[in-house]
């Protein structure tokens, strides 16, 4: 992975930079030791490490203020850091940079259940803002599997999405207003608890914009009352296109699943052996949610199954009680740790129109086989997004490159088949050098134009999001400026 | 000016010298700038409908009405129901993709299924130097690089002329019911509205007249609609007696009302659309006093009438802020028509638009600095 060489000045203002950060924040807000460093160097894509030059870990808006403006001052690089869950690289430091972790910053600032809203500082974990307000009987809906762990900044950079987005929408859709502190140091307040922006929609484009245009301090989100129960069905498939293609009915039919999740063969395989959870050991596998009272669900869930025996299936399981329903998810919440037992894997996170589901895992079987590496298909397929992960020894000797470089082309299918390149996870650095096959010139242009007006310095996660060959007149320009 | 492909419509704005007024179907705003018409409509068409994925794409000057009846067939709609201001603003015109995407245009359910911003799968556009750029695209999860889609909703055509929109669409359903409270002040109104939409059973409208009822809507397959209304009339026993209407034209002509705005048709005075916190609605509407207001939103978005010239956001003391629709020509033109923000994000907005239009030719004027308030 290319990244731009570290400045050396700023690697020689070292000890400037912590004696200035001193007079602005308390001692153990201040990492510097190289031993302490190292808890920064990586996030979940563990491929890649760089120690920062420090680490920072502020308790306030203020005080996040008072970094950037001089890091601003000092031309220093600096990456934003939730929890470091990411699975694009989007935390990876750079050897110049300062990790700015909000993990200190974790206040629920105000519940408003009228207004049904929850203001909360960014470096709160996700599912414990939904604990904030569980008991009352609300909750955040955006649920990403990693929700133990991701701070609401995190899942803000990357516009994260969850299990229940088919109904429920992702991060921007839920995400109501913030605090950003701009790289030189000034705070913004951006919405609020009312809706809909003013003006221009600037909400919209610092949601997903990856830690590149301001540090989030804090967040107004939309909170939602639970439904009265939800319930599980497995349906099992002799083949991906029957299994496809039911998705498509059901969609068609105006139900709305709360969740519809897909596994192929291969992970049904898996995941049996290692949580026993009771699968058929069939082609394709669906697990369709569905939400209500006991009555709405029994009509939901009559009508899916009309659907689903019009496509012949293999196994059609209803979840009786709620042991059952825990059943019947355990092998889809395992699916990834399963597979991460029998060996290292890489996740992918393209989307496609639901449309192509057939002829994209068509394809990336037939990729599998060219590449010598075993694929398993693991995904939300109500919305198209996919999560192939690509089965590889880190020990061995260029198994990584190849197993990249089979990702790449399973990325370009899915753009080919008219979606993206990445559906949840974001760009980071992983996706970054692929972006030209998405878009044009023209596009990325127009994308950097964002940046260039929120961080005219390129100082924030400079090295991230765009290629470098696309970005480095600009971030130059910002050298330059010297 | 009509052109009539992308590629057309990039070459005018790349030879154009001087201010462009574009225009969509011409029926949401009122009084524009001055400039060189240019019209989307010639852009024209819907490209591509998958209804078993829920995604429509459409060139910008595609009528609503023609994508509402490509939807019906397929028994789908739009669930952020954009509003037709015809009747309200006295504009005559077609509505267009484009213009609602340009504009956000979202109706009752965006406190339920969300804004035209949330449905807005993917855009093209023509920049103010002439350069095509797309961003999104047409699959429903997607965070390949910035958000430009949600930059170019609401952006009213300053940032770039759009030429193709991708939206998410949702089916229909089978059945809406309307319960109805009346005699309520606005304190109570918001009250029942947040209990409604604070509990599980799913509203999808909660919207009140001042002088009339709280209206509460209902959608779904018929036995749950029943249950829900059911279990609702038990949440907000408290308020009062509560009317159940099922039948399915006036339940639609009631929403179409509301979210059309359409009381204020033939109403005096300058008409305005505030967006604000539910619970700041009440304390507002007793500060204002308007002669007629309806909020919808559950509160959230207040629609009020002033005589002519009132300073309405000189009188707002909670956060949020105030768009004005419908003046004399006057008024517009020493009122800003769009809320005047902080001075950091004026600037970021300002800088934006330098960057994407950077000889001010696209609606040069409607959002940015206007002189209003300088005078
Ligand atoms: C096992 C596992 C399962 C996962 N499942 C899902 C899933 O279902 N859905 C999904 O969408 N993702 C999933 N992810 C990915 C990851 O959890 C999300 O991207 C998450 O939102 C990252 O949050 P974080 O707090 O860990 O952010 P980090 O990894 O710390 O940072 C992510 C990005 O956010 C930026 N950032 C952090 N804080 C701020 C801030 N205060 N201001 C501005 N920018 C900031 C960083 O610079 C970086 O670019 C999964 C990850 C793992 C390891």
């Amino acid at each position: 992975m290319d990244m731009p060489s570290p400045d050396p000045i700023v690697l020689s203002r070292k000890a400037e930079l912590v004696s200035r950060l001193l007079q602005v924040l308390p001692s153990d807000a201040v990492i510097e030791d190289e031993m302490e460093t190292r808890a920064y160097e990586c996030d979940a894509l563990t491929a890649y490490k760089c120690p920062p030059l420090l680490a920072v870990l502020p308790r306030s808006t203020e005080e996040v203020s008072a970094i950037l403006r001089i890091c601003h001052e000092m031309n220093v690089p600096v990456v934003p850091r939730g929890s470091g869950t990411s699975l694009a690289g989007g935390a990876l430091p750079t050897a110049d940079c300062v990790i700015l972790g909000v993990a200190r910053m974790n206040d629920v600032l105000d519940t408003d259940y009228a207004n049904r809203v929850i203001r909360v500082q960014t470096g709160r974990t996700n599912l414990s803002v939904s604990g904030a307000v569980e008991e009352d009987g609300f909750f955040y809906a955006p649920d990403p599997s990693s929700q133990l762990a991701c701070a609401i900044a995190g899942n803000i950079a990357m516009n994260s999405g969850g299990a229940h987005c088919l109904k429920y929408g992702v991060t921007t859709n839920n995400l109501m207003g913030v605090t950003m502190v701009m790289m030189d140091g000034e705070v913004v307040e951006i919405g609020g608890a009312h809706l809909d922006s003013g003006g221009l929609d600037l909400l919209g484009v610092i949601c997903g914009s990856e830690g590149q245009l301001g540090v989030v301090t804090e967040a107004t989100l939309r909170i939602l009352h639970k439904p009265e129960g939800a319930r599980p069905v497995l349906v099992g498939f002799d083949s991906n296109e029957v299994a496809g293609a039911c998705v498509s009915d059901i969609i068609k039919a105006g139900v709305l699943p709360v969740a519809i999740e897909f596994m192929d063969r291969r992970v049904i395989e898996v995941v049996e052996n290692y949580a026993q959870a009771g699968y058929p050991l069939c082609e394709a596998l669906l697990i369709i949610e569905v939400e209500g009272s006991e009555p709405e669900i029994d009509a939901q869930l009559k009508l899916i199954r009309e659907i689903a025996e019009r496509h012949n299936p293999v196994e059609f399981r209803e979840a009786r009680d709620s042991d059952e329903a825990s059943r019947i998810w355990l092998g889809r919440k395992s699916a990834f740790g399963a597979m991460g037992q029998i060996n290292d894997y890489m996740c992918l996170d393209g989307t496609i129109p639901v449309s192509s589901l057939p002829m994209v895992l068509r394809r990336i079987n037939e990729l599998s086989e060219e590449f010598g590496l075993d694929v398993g298909n693991v995904f939300h397929a109500g919305d198209g997004n996919m999560h192939p992960l690509i089965l590889f020894d880190a020990n061995k000797e260029g198994d990584l490159e190849l197993c990249e470089a089979m990702g790449a082309e399973i990325l370009k299918l899915c753009v080919e088949a008219g979606g993206c390149l990445t559906g949840e996870h974001g760009v980071g650095i992983e996706k970054r050098d692929l972006m030209h096959v998405q878009y044009a010139p023209a596009d990325l242009n127009a994308q950097m134009a964002v940046k260039d007006v929120f961080d005219p310095k390129w100082l924030l996660n400079p090295a991230k999001v765009f290629p470098l060959d696309a970005s480095d007149t600009r971030r130059a320009l910002q050298v330059a400026a010297e | 000016m009509k052109p009539t492909s992308e590629l057309e419509l990039a070459e005018l704005i790349a030879d154009a010298k001087t201010p462009l007024q574009i225009k969509g179907g011409g029926t949401r705003l009122m009084g524009l700038p001055d400039g060189n018409v240019l019209d989307t409509s010639g852009l024209c068409g819907i490209t591509l409908y998958e209804p078993g994925a829920l995604t429509l794409v459409a060139q910008a000057g595609t009528p609503i009405a023609e994508i509402e009846t490509a939807l019906a067939a397929e028994n789908q709609r739009l669930a952020f129901e954009p509003a037709d201001l015809r009747d309200v603003l006295g504009t005559s015109g077609t509505s267009t993709l484009g213009g609602v995407a340009a504009s956000n245009a979202s109706g009752p359910r965006r406190i339920s299924a969300g804004a035209c911003r949330d449905f807005m799968l993917g855009v093209r556009f023509v920049d103010g130097l002439g350069d095509v750029v797309k961003n999104g695209g047409r699959v429903m999860k997607n965070v390949t690089g910035y958000d430009l889609v949600k930059l170019m909703s609401g952006a009213h055509g300053t940032l770039g002329v759009l030429s193709e929109v991708s939206i998410k669409v949702l089916p229909s359903v089978e059945m809406q019911l309307c319960l109805r409270i009346k005699g309520l002040d606005p304190l109570r109104a918001v009250a029942a509205m947040s209990a409604a939409l604070g509990s599980p059973f799913e509203v999808s409208g909660a919207a009140y007249d001042v002088n009339g009822a709280v209206s509460l809507r209902l959608e779904g397959f018929e036995a749950s609609v029943r249950y829900r209304a059911a279990q609702l009339v038990g949440v907000l026993a408290e308020f009062g007696p509560i009317e159940a209407l099922d039948d399915q034209d006036l339940c639609t002509q009631i929403w179409c009302d509301i979210r059309d705005a359409r009381r204020f048709k033939n109403t005096q005075g300058d008409l305005w659309r505030i967006s604000v916190k539910p619970s700041d609605a009440p304390d507002l509407l007793s500060v204002l006093n308007p002669s007629q207001a309806q909020l919808d939103w559950g509160g959230g978005l207040i629609w009020l009438t002033m005589p002519s010239g009132t300073d309405v956001r000189a009188k707002m003391t909670v956060a949020g802020h105030a768009t004005l629709m419908r003046a004399s020509a006057d008024t517009f033109s020493t009122r800003a028509r769009f809320h005047p923000e902080p001075a950091p994000i004026t600037k970021l907005s300002a800088d934006l638009r330098a960057r994407f239009d950077p000889i001010a030719l696209l609606n040069p004027g409607l959002m940015g600095a206007c002189h209003e308030d300088r005078i």
